[in-house]
């Protein structure tokens, strides 16, 4: 009898309880009094709760009793529990919800920097594939990257000059360790292109001035570029152009924690060069073979060890008429071998701290042959021009390696410091017209230490905060370089930044050994930003102030060029414009940079300070894109403007430098054109994939002036131009066991 | 006595039990109510509350996690422009990563679950609304991935069709898209649903009356 008694007594009690109910009720907002939607109001370890409504009010009734927690949480606000004590009463509770600071609704410290990423941020103004399909990129990481306000359309010479910097002061980082050959070797008055694809990398990120204590040794601008993870399925590769053919294999492991690639690029520039007459007349066109390989682990959730190798071998040699003298013609050639290796490490540890580990080799050798050949292509030797006769063997050594710890605070506050190691070794052995062995070696090394921290207040107000150490075994000195930046939110849409820093890097290595008691070159970056960033659309406006100390000032000690003090100086200021709209017209998506730059400087072997010749007044680009879906085809267009730059010859007369010749050149005017035909597309169960590019630079033939070269006795001088007037090219590249087109097929959407 | 005791004990126990059990069961049934149904992205952001609150007091339930999540990618969708290819990540994002959150507490709680895959490839595809043009490289093939996981797991459940044909039916021919492909694949899924074994009346069940409207679509 007992336990049915007590089960009638067990439901007697839960039919008591039932009965017995409170009303919790209340109205939610934020800080700033503002209603908040949405949130989520629970009894911890009950179902009894609800959602407030578009005016942040809630009510619900709930038959718990006693004592309990009320906890509240909502998408973007820190979530907060309350005790209450139930009593079968109403409980009113008014709640304030903090916003949550997040990299995704914090202001970004974005002065100075463009970044090419699919991160979600204020400085992501381009996409990745953004650097592969600007019609006046050529393909080229750098290519890109100058149709952004800041950078310069030099274009008889590779490199970013950045904000009236030369190409020397801006560096490139891989997964956070410095580049040295960046570029293929120099080749007088024709740009090289960068020597990496791009599309080994996820992230670009452009900093044109007051960049992060993390890098250093390069007084203008840095370049920092992060390799992808894992690739997202295995595929082979196979490319064909007019100027190249390559083949690549990547492979995914079955788990999809690991994968390796091997590629092979042959390009032969002799066809395109038979098609399209160049300026010089190649004895031997560019021929340049490339191997590369990779490794990616996952050695944890969060864990990655990255390895790329890269080898290339390139040679080439031309001549062309010698300004000099009449009837002779200069020769020039040039042959590279290039080892690059990278090995990096990235792990998250306990407590939220973060270790970065990089290191980098680089071994490169450049044999050059200059000399002066009679019309039946012999070597001739002619007095007063013997100069011109030379062999230069450059052996190059360099290892690079950077650890960096961070320790996330709270929210997305953290610090970050490290250490980081540049060693070069260069050894240069110039044989003169005489058979003369000039032999020189230069090792130097630059330790350095950094420290720097971020710190996010609210989420409309960031402050970042660095210091860096270097020191130069080759000068002998330390610097220290202070680095600031601070960015505030306005609106939701609008934000405003400021940059500060102090910028050193050692005088260039092709001038050194120089006079003792060398000391690193400086520069101070002042920038201003102001933001605005809707979906599909940007604009910023930036005004920056740089100035220059100690800049390296040069002269002629026997044969070479050297650093003779450090009394060089200069400043630069300007103010540039960018915008960017993929909304307004469907499938239409452009650009627009404008650069002002109002520049001066006495470096080099200048006499005093001059508008340098690589710096233009007025930089406009525009880069359009259309995509015509019932086509499969993608249309980019460029057009490239800068007011013509300076032009100047300098020359040594009694002692003392001194212009002989100056002006200024016509304006730069270049519209580029290229279509991407994408045949298999969508196409049912294809597991191949294919492009095919066609590209034409300069299709109206604009006659481009690049600057002027001069005879050694300045009498006769001579336009620097592109090498061709309009170059095409033409490529297929596919893609085969990747089944891309359901990835288009879903982004069609 | 003492083995009386013991019986009431237990019975009390299986009592409470029973009543918990009763409890979880009701309240999943009445917030299943509306899941087929045509919901404001508020409605959906309520029912998505109410089924984590329930997954948060019940600890061992991958159901109320899983609804949660299901609710949340709804309310994800009714917050995108159809049509819209630009970045839209500020607002699809925040939704995409706390559905993630919660589907990979159902997950942690029923492991190799053809239905969370499921709903898995449905977040992929919400994340990459936050910005089509640049993300369909990474998560198209990880949605894919997530739907092929389920097809290994049941290949019978009738809602990886109606996904698959959803994609077909959505997008323009030239890109690969048919209609015609896209009804074959609804059909499957249709008659998929008579043959579908439904574990318990809160086990997933959903889809079958979308299937019912596109089907009537070609009419």
């Amino acid at each position: 009898m007992k336990p049915y008694l007590l089960l009638v007594a067990s439901l007697f009690l839960v039919n008591v309880v039932f009965a017995q109910s409170s009303t919790i009720k209340g109205i939610i907002k934020d800080n700033k009094g503002n209603p908040i939607p949405g949130v989520n109001i629970t009894i911890k370890d009950s179902y009894d709760g609800a959602t407030s409504d578009s005016t942040g009010k809630y009510s619900f009734r709930t038959t718990e009793k006693g004592e309990h927690v009320l906890l509240l949480t909502s998408i973007g606000f820190k979530s907060q529990e309350l005790k209450i004590d139930l009593k079968g009463a109403t409980l009113e509770m008014n709640v304030e919800l903090k916003q949550e600071i997040t990299e995704l609704s914090a202001v970004v410290l974005s002065a100075g920097t463009f970044e090419a990423s699919d991160r979600k941020r204020a400085a992501a103004v381009l996409d990745p594939i953004d650097i592969v399909t600007t019609a006046s990129g050529n393909g080229d990481i750098t290519g890109a990257l100058k149709t952004l306000p800041g950078a310069q359309q030099v274009g008889e010479s590779e490199g970013l000059y950045v904000r009236g910097g030369t190409a020397a002061e801006t560096k490139t980082f891989i997964d956070g360790t410095l580049v040295n050959n960046f570029f293929f070797s120099s080749v007088p008055n024709i740009a090289q292109f960068g020597r990496f694809s791009p599309f080994i990398f996820k992230g670009t990120v452009f900093s044109t001035g007051g960049y992060s204590a993390l890098y250093g040794q390069a007084l203008s601008s840095a370049l920092i570029l992060e390799s992808i993870d894992l690739p997202e399925q295995s595929s082979a590769n196979l490319g064909i152009t007019v100027l190249s053919g390559s083949a690549g294999f990547q492979q995914l492991s079955k788990k999809k924690n690991g994968s390796w690639g091997i590629n092979y690029n042959y390009t032969d520039l002799s066809l395109a060069f038979a098609l399209i007459k160049q300026q010089q007349d190649y004895s031997k066109p560019p021929r340049t073979h490339n191997v590369d390989a990779n490794f990616r682990f996952k050695t944890s959730k969060t864990g990655y060890l990255k390895y790329y190798g890269y080898f290339s071998h390139n040679s080439l040699a031309f001549t062309a008429n010698s300004i000099d003298t009449l009837g002779y013609r200069d020769g020039f050639s040039l042959a590279n071998t290039n080892i690059y290796q990278n090995l990096s490490y990235k792990e998250n540890l306990a407590n939220r701290w973060k270790i970065n580990l990089g290191v980098s080799y680089t071994n490169n050798k450049d044999d050059i042959k200059g000399n002066l050949q009679d019309q039946q292509e012999n070597q001739v030797q002619l007095t007063g021009l013997e100069g011109k006769n030379f062999q230069l063997k450059n052996r190059g050594n360099y290892w690079n390696a950077k650890a960096v710890l961070e320790k996330k605070l709270k929210g997305i506050s953290a610090i970050r410091f490290g250490t980081e190691f540049n060693q070069a070794k260069d050894q240069v052995n110039f044989r003169a017209f005489n058979g003369q062995l000039y032999p020189s070696s230069l090792t130097s090394s630059i330790s350095s230490f950094f420290a720097e921290t971020d710190v996010y207040a609210t989420n409309a107000l960031a402050v970042k905060a660095g210091m860096r150490m270097e020191h130069s075994s080759l000068l002998d000195r330390t610097n220290l370089a202070p680095r600031a930046s601070i960015a505030y939110k306005i609106s939701k849409s609008t934000q405003a930044s400021f940059a500060y820093g102090i910028f050193y890097q050692e005088p260039e290595r092709r001038y050194l050994p120089g006079y003792k008691g060398m000391d690193f070159m400086r520069a101070d970056h002042y920038i201003l930003q102001l933001q605005k960033v809707a979906p599909g659309r940007s604009l910023r406006v930036e005004a920056f102030y740089k100035k220059y100390q100690q800049l390296q000032k040069t002269g002629v000690t026997g044969f070479t060029e050297t650093v003779i003090n450090n009394n060089g100086y200069g400043d630069a200021k300007g103010f540039e414009f960018f915008w960017r709209d993929k909304k307004t017209i469907k499938n239409f998506d452009y650009w627009i940079s404008y650069s002002f730059l109002d520049t001066k400087r006495d470096f080099l072997n200048y006499p005093y300070a001059i508008t340098p010749n690589f710096a233009a007044k007025h930089t406009l680009s525009l880069v359009a894109k259309k995509f015509i879906q019932s086509w499969k085809t993608q249309f980019n267009g460029a057009y490239n403007f800068n007011s013509g730059r300076p032009y100047y010859n300098i020359k040594l007369d009694n002692g003392s430098y001194k212009f002989t010749d100056f002006g200024r050149v016509k304006d730069y005017h270049n519209v580029s054109f290229s279509v991407n035909y994408l045949p298999l597309l969508g196409k049912k169960d294809s597991k191949n994939f294919a492009v095919y590019v066609f590209q034409v630079s300069n299709v109206f033939g604009f006659n481009q002036v690049y600057g002027y070269k001069y005879s050694y006795n300045g009498a006769r001088k001579e336009t620097i131009r592109p090498p061709s007037k309009i170059f095409v090219f033409i490529g297929a590249f596919l893609s085969f066991g990747v089944d891309r087109s359901q990835e288009v097929i879903d982004n069609g959407l | 006595m003492k083995k009386t005791l013991l019986i009431a004990a237990l019975s009390l126990i299986g009592l409470a039990g029973f009543a918990q059990g009763d409890k979880f069961e009701g309240a999943m049934k009445a917030k299943l109510e509306n899941i087929d149904k045509q919901n404001t992205v508020d409605d959906w952001k309520e029912m998505a509350n109410s089924f984590e609150r329930i997954g948060d007091a019940e600890k061992t339930q991958w159901l109320p996690y899983y609804y949660a999540s299901y609710c949340l990618i709804q309310a994800g969708y009714g917050s995108t422009t159809p049509g819209e290819m630009g970045d839209n990540s500020q607002v699809i994002d925040p939704i995409a990563d706390k559905a993630e959150i919660l589907l990979n507490k159902a997950e942690a709680l029923s492991k190799d679950n053809a239905e969370i895959c499921i709903v898995r490839k449905m977040v992929h595809g919400l994340r990459m609304m936050g910005n089509p043009m640049a993300r369909y490289m990474t998560e198209s093939p990880k949605a894919a991935a997530a739907l092929e996981k389920a097809k290994a797991l049941n290949a019978d459940n009738p809602r990886i069709y109606i996904l698959e044909a959803q994609d077909k039916y959505f997008t323009p021919e030239q890109f690969g898209g048919s209609k015609e492909e896209a009804k074959v694949l609804f059909e499957k899924a249709l008659k998929l649903f008579d043959t579908f074994k439904l574990v318990s009346a809160i086990y997933p069940n959903w889809g079958k009356p979308s299937v019912q409207y596109f089907l009537s679509q070609y009419k």
